[in-house]
């Protein structure tokens, strides 16, 4: 058998909810296996996974594999998933949001998980749109581009989801796209075996909705924009700054060791064990 | 030779929201997630210390909205887990308290009642968040609420609270008006005080034979943990017995009526209160919270004064306590509701009246608590 049909026999719900809700061509399927193959190599047991998500395309995600899996409310998927982690720390917490999810409803949730640095691994795909409801803009929708709440041009500046999770202190972040797959692999074995609050952005298309309405073609032509924008971050660093204008990097952004919040709060625990009945 | 008497109790003196921290820990309690606000925030000080001391874990979330979602995510993974609030914080939560009902999750959320709408009164007191707790998040769902009046009430009904949210699989609401929350009173614990605590069923049979949603005789299914070997799937979506997504009418049917059958099919043991010399009650009032205080003091003095008054308190403000209620409005010749709001609890109890008898309110919504005098001139004015 060949070594993605086991995987597909191993992770891939059997009982029911197939055929899956995404467009032909989605960028989602790309990033699920990665998921997939980047668990695997790590070696976790299903039973051990939570995978959590939100509300949208994206948030779809869970009801296909067989993990103990939570889909929640827009935008609170990362508060869900720190009440499940906190509760139970032997699990492998893994939140998968997209990017109005993440950034726009969900955006409070996310800079105070990355500040606080629980152990989570956030995966967010960012294509640019609210692809569910029909293509309106969203927090990460290009200045100038058209969506069906932007027709004429949109007038607002993007997020970078990345270097917002950069600032608000996540002490690993990296960028993928889903035509390098391999990287994203990569990237995500190294967020789950990340002690801390690690995250991954995932560039991809919504060819069905941002890509019709802005003349971006196909999904393989969406891709292939991919390909020709992203530059990987050792490669940046030789390049100059205007050279690097219309581009984006991609590959592990950030990777820095910071106090674990589970980590700090046995210390609480024991502190506070030890006063007993003394007020501290 | 002198024998020390060994004490076999503590009293306390213990404000409301104190009480209800004691009452969270003995039902087991290990995680609580939280936002500060007036008139709620004791809890949260208090749990902050008190958790952690027993291997729990307490958290300060971002918002009302993060503190809600976090604690359903303690609770799937076998956390029994609390939130305490106030109005705009409880208006906040309203999403996913609608996912726990959904979801069929565990959970209580204390909400310390104040003077609303909006910022409302901060630090006085209302009782105006009780439509609310019944009919707050969207959708058709039923709800348990409780509502404590004394401080050993606080304790025994978070108690409740836990332990009907782990037998019903529903969120329940603890709705404490601030004068309960903040009043201080002794507190008697007994070593040998036997208390029931109960922990969720859960499935007995093999995963692979484990249906995470579907019904049963009570109508409430076993729960898994996450992380107990029984994967399966939690959405807000409407789903079908396995937990996944479900748009057919022949399963979603069913599951609302589930929903709501495995409440109404258990009054008896979610509803709670206190007849108080109704028996021979020409004049009946019906109160709930601090005003139930006022209501029993405004009966004795009447009484005193030769008018047979009696008083109905409801501990269980959610699901209404009809048949109590109708028992009331078939023996008195008058009922009283007084109430800090505009009149939430006697809407109910005209709509279960049928013309049994003349009910009339007292709604007050400066707040500040209904006094017996206030109470006893109604009384005089109505009889």
């Amino acid at each position: 058998m060949p070594e993605v049909t086991k995987l597909i026999h191993k992770y891939l719900r059997h009982d029911k909810k197939f055929p899956h809700v995404w467009c032909p061509g989605c960028g989602i399927g790309i990033m699920l296996g990665a998921l997939i193959r980047a668990i695997d190599r790590c070696g976790f047991t299903k039973d051990e996974i939570v995978l959590v998500s939100g509300i949208g395309c994206t948030g779809r995600l869970p009801v296909y594999v067989d993990f103990n899996t939570l889909h929640t409310t827009h935008g609170r998927a990362l508060a869900f998933a720190t009440g499940v982690k906190l509760a139970n720390p032997n699990l492998k917490v893994i939140v998968v949001m997209g990017d109005g999810d993440a950034v726009a409803i969900g955006g409070n949730h996310f800079i105070h998980a990355a500040r606080r640095n629980i152990d989570l691994t956030a995966i967010i795909l960012n294509n640019s749109i609210y692809g569910m409801t029909g293509g309106q803009y969203s927090p990460t929708t290009p200045y100038g581009m058209k969506t069906t709440t932007s027709s004429f041009f949109h007038i607002e500046q993007a997020f970078n989801i990345s270097e917002l999770a950069v600032t608000a202190g996540a002490p690993f972040v990296g960028r993928g796209t889903v035509y390098h797959a391999r990287l994203l692999d990569s990237l995500m074995e190294k967020a789950f075996l990340k002690k801390g609050f690690a995250v991954v952005e995932v560039i991809s298309h919504c060819h069905t909705q941002f890509g019709k309405l802005n003349k971006m073609g196909t999904a393989v032509e969406m891709m292939e924009w991919q390909r020709d924008h992203a530059v990987t971050v050792e490669k940046a660093q030789q390049m100059k700054e205007e050279e690097l204008k219309d581009k984006f990097r991609i590959g592990v952004l950030i990777d820095k060791e910071l106090p674990v919040y589970l980590d700090e709060y046995e210390k609480v625990r024991q502190r506070l064990s030890e006063l007993g009945d003394k007020k501290p | 030779m002198k024998r020390e008497k060994k004490k076999n109790f503590r009293e306390l003196l213990l404000q409301g929201n104190e009480a209800i921290v004691e009452g969270a820990l003995k039902a087991g309690c290990r995680f609580f997630a939280g936002y500060p606000i007036t008139p709620a925030t004791e809890i949260s000080e208090q749990l902050s210390v008190r958790l952690p001391q027993v291997g729990g874990t307490f958290i300060q979330m971002e918002d009302e909205i993060g503190s809600i979602a976090a604690i359903i995510g303690a609770s799937l993974a076998g956390a029994k887990s609390m939130t305490a609030t106030s109005g705009p914080g409880f208006s906040l939560m309203q999403e996913n308290l609608g996912f726990a009902i959904m979801a069929e999750v565990p959970c209580v959320i204390v909400n310390a009642m104040r003077g609303g709408p909006s910022t409302g009164l901060p630090t006085s007191p209302s009782q105006s968040d009780v439509m609310q707790a019944r009919w707050g998040t969207h959708g058709d769902h039923p709800i348990i609420a409780l509502c404590p009046s004394t401080i050993k009430e606080c304790y025994d009904l978070t108690i409740k609270a836990f332990n009907l949210s782990e037998k019903f699989r529903n969120p329940v609401i603890l709705l404490v008006d601030e004068v309960v929350a903040h009043m201080r009173e002794k507190i008697t614990f007994y070593d040998d005080e036997e208390v029931d605590i109960f922990n969720r069923v859960k499935p007995s049979m093999p995963p692979e034979w484990y249906i995470p949603y579907e019904d049963t005789p009570s109508g409430i299914p076993p729960m898994a943990n996450f992380g107990e070997g029984y994967r399966y799937h939690v959405t807000g979506l409407t789903h079908d017995i396995r937990g996944f997504p479900t748009s057919r009418p022949d399963e979603i049917d069913p599951f609302i009526r589930r929903l709501f059958r495995k409440i109404s099919q258990h009054f008896s043991e979610i509803q709670f209160g206190e007849f108080f010399e109704t028996e021979d009650a020409d004049i009946s009032i019906i109160a709930y919270g601090c005003v139930a205080r006022s209501a029993k003091r405004a009966a004795i003095d009447a009484r005193a004064r030769g008018v047979k008054v009696g008083v109905l308190k409801l501990n269980t403000l959610w699901p209404f306590m009809r048949t109590a209620v109708e028992k009331i409005l078939k023996k008195s010749r008058i009922v009283i509701v007084p109430e800090m709001n505009m009149g939430q609890i006697s809407r109910e109890v005209k709509r279960v009246n049928k013309g049994e008898t003349k009910v009339f309110t007292i709604n007050k919504v400066d707040g500040t608590i209904i006094t017996p005098e206030e109470i006893l001139a109604r009384i005089k004015e109505v009889g």
